[in-house]
């Protein structure tokens, strides 16, 4: 069984087609995208605990730091074993986190949910996330972004397909829910019984990507595709830099702060969408014109923004250029932003237009990563810079909604603030998207001194030109 | 399995249920447009 998983017994034979990756790699990603999809559940197990909703938060909460932390340390070992390997370690850690937390729930034992959610499955979450990466970039290096962004969206994508197959789920498992009363609660064995079904089909639809995947035989490239063309790009080079000299470069360290940037910016409207568009609307006897429901809309829209841009934009970087996107992602967040905390209250139509904007470019910029750590560091050890790269992703979760939060606290109560109160909150993001403009500019070609001793030049396999 | 048909069941798998979490999204949010 284990030499079925080896990188060796993975290399693609002939006329195999590229375009097999980007399904075996959205396999994986729209599995792991579900931990967006938590907010179906989270009253039920508050509920169901008899605890506060900030006991049931740190379940999410852990999950994201263990996918920073497994996505750092593994990533090493993904690059070393190979995409099927570790898709299907990140397959057995997600479904077996899934069948822990029932386990926890069905016992009213909260630690097992944060052991098997959290730790499990977020270490299944990590390596998931990282897994395709290298791989995608290998079989796509004329379109990167267009890769990388096709299986990142998918993580933005998972979350859309989990939440309304939960309410779904939930509904069935429990004939007392109902899933259009916003105060009916789903009980805590309809949860579990949720867990348990969510982890089989997990299992099962992430199995089809673990043995779909494989990677390009040495030397292959699509027909047509000289890498010379890469050379005459500014920042793209043809070396390549090893992870444990990747963080001892200014470059890494100035694309790990364009990415904290980008993110706690993104996530500070992200995780306050809901109220915020309610308080944006709100007249001076307190009561808002945007109802729950148009607000539960409004977060749906963002979704959609995000999964868009992951896409859109990173397919676009491929003809535009690394450097010059991000530019317009932290440059068009500064103006998007300061708009929002200027004028964003004049109307609706506004206000939704330009958190629309902001959250794809937020998803541009997760997705837009993996092809500029290519251009900088090469392909050698992509998968595991990748995975570095993204503990910028667990310090921009905590910094982003406390920076929120705090500004928030400092202006009242939930329910009775106004588009004001959220200026401080939303200028102090501009600042932080002018640090990352600056960080983006300041990138340059890394130092050959860092590069790995030259290998035999790449010749085309005979057999292996698809495209 | 031919390619082909590998491709069409790859895309399948994946492409189904994503566009049934987009229309439901899209369901959900255009309760912004008709208020």
């Amino acid at each position: 069984m284990a030499s079925l998983l080896d990188r060796e017994r993975t290399v693609a034979g002939p006329g195999f087609s590229r375009w097999l990756i980007p399904p075996a790699a959205l396999a994986v990603h729209l599995s792991i995208g579900q931990v967006y999809a938590t907010s179906v559940y989270k009253t039920a197990l508050v509920k169901h605990f008899d605890t506060s909703l900030t006991a049931i938060g740190v379940i999410f909460s852990i999950a994201i730091v263990m996918l920073g932390l497994s996505a750092a340390v593994g990533g090493t070992w993904v690059d070393r074993n190979g995409p099927r390997k570790a898709m299907f370690v990140s397959a057995c850690c997600w479904s077996a986190g899934f069948l822990v937390a029932a386990l926890g729930i069905k016992t009213t034992q909260l630690w097992l949910v944060y052991l098997g959610y959290g730790v499990i499955g977020g270490i299944g979450l990590g390596i998931g996330y990282i897994s395709p990466v290298s791989t995608l970039i290998k079989w796509f290096p004329d379109r990167p972004g267009l890769a990388t962004g096709m299986a990142i969206m998918g993580f933005g994508g998972g979350a859309l397909i989990a939440s309304p197959l939960s309410t779904q789920l939930l509904s069935w498992y429990d004939s007392g829910y109902n899933p259009s009363d916003p105060k009916s609660v789903a009980s805590g064995s309809a949860v579990a019984m949720l867990f348990v079904t969510l982890a089989v089909i997990y299992f099962v639809v992430m199995m089809y990507g673990a043995f779909t995947v494989r990677v390009p035989p040495e030397g292959w490239r699509p027909e047509g595709f000289d890498p010379a063309t890469l050379k005459a790009k500014p920042l793209v080079t043809t070396a390549n830099v090893s992870a444990a000299n990747a963080i001892r470069t200014p470059s890494f360290w100035l694309l790990w702060t364009v990415l904290a940037c980008n993110v706690t910016a993104g996530i500070g409207i992200l995780e306050q969408a809901s109220p915020m568009i309610q308080d944006f609307f709100r007249d001076d006897g307190g009561s808002s014109s945007v109802t729950v429901a148009v607000a539960g809309g409004f977060v749906g829209l963002l979704s959609m923004a995000n999964m868009a841009g992951r896409f859109g934009w990173s397919a676009t970087s491929d003809v535009v250029g690394r450097k010059p996107i991000y530019m317009l992602y932290l440059g068009g967040g500064i103006v998007c932003y300061t708009l929002l905390a200027l004028a964003g209250s004049t109307s609706t139509a506004i206000f939704v237009l330009l958190a629309a904007v902001i959250l794809s470019f937020y998803g541009g910029g997760f997705a837009t990563v993996p092809a500029y750590l290519r251009d900088l560091f090469g392909t050698f050890q992509v998968g595991a810079i990748h995975g570095r790269l993204l503990t910028a992703w667990s310090v921009a979760g905590v910094a982003g909604p406390l920076i929120v939060n705090r500004f928030l606290d400092a202006q009242g109560k939930p329910g009775t603030l106004t588009a004001e109160a959220y200026r401080p909150a939303l200028l102090t993001m501009v600042g932080l998207l002018a640090v990352g403009f600056v960080a983006n500019l300041l990138i340059r070609p890394v130092s050959s001194e860092h590069h790995e001793p030259a290998a035999d030049q790449a010749q085309p396999a005979e057999a292996e030109r698809t495209s | 399995m031919s390619t082909r048909a590998k491709l069409v069941f790859g895309w399948s798998l994946v492409g189904i249920p994503l566009a049934y979490g987009v229309y439901e999204t899209l369901v959900k949010a255009s309760s912004l447009f008709t208020g």
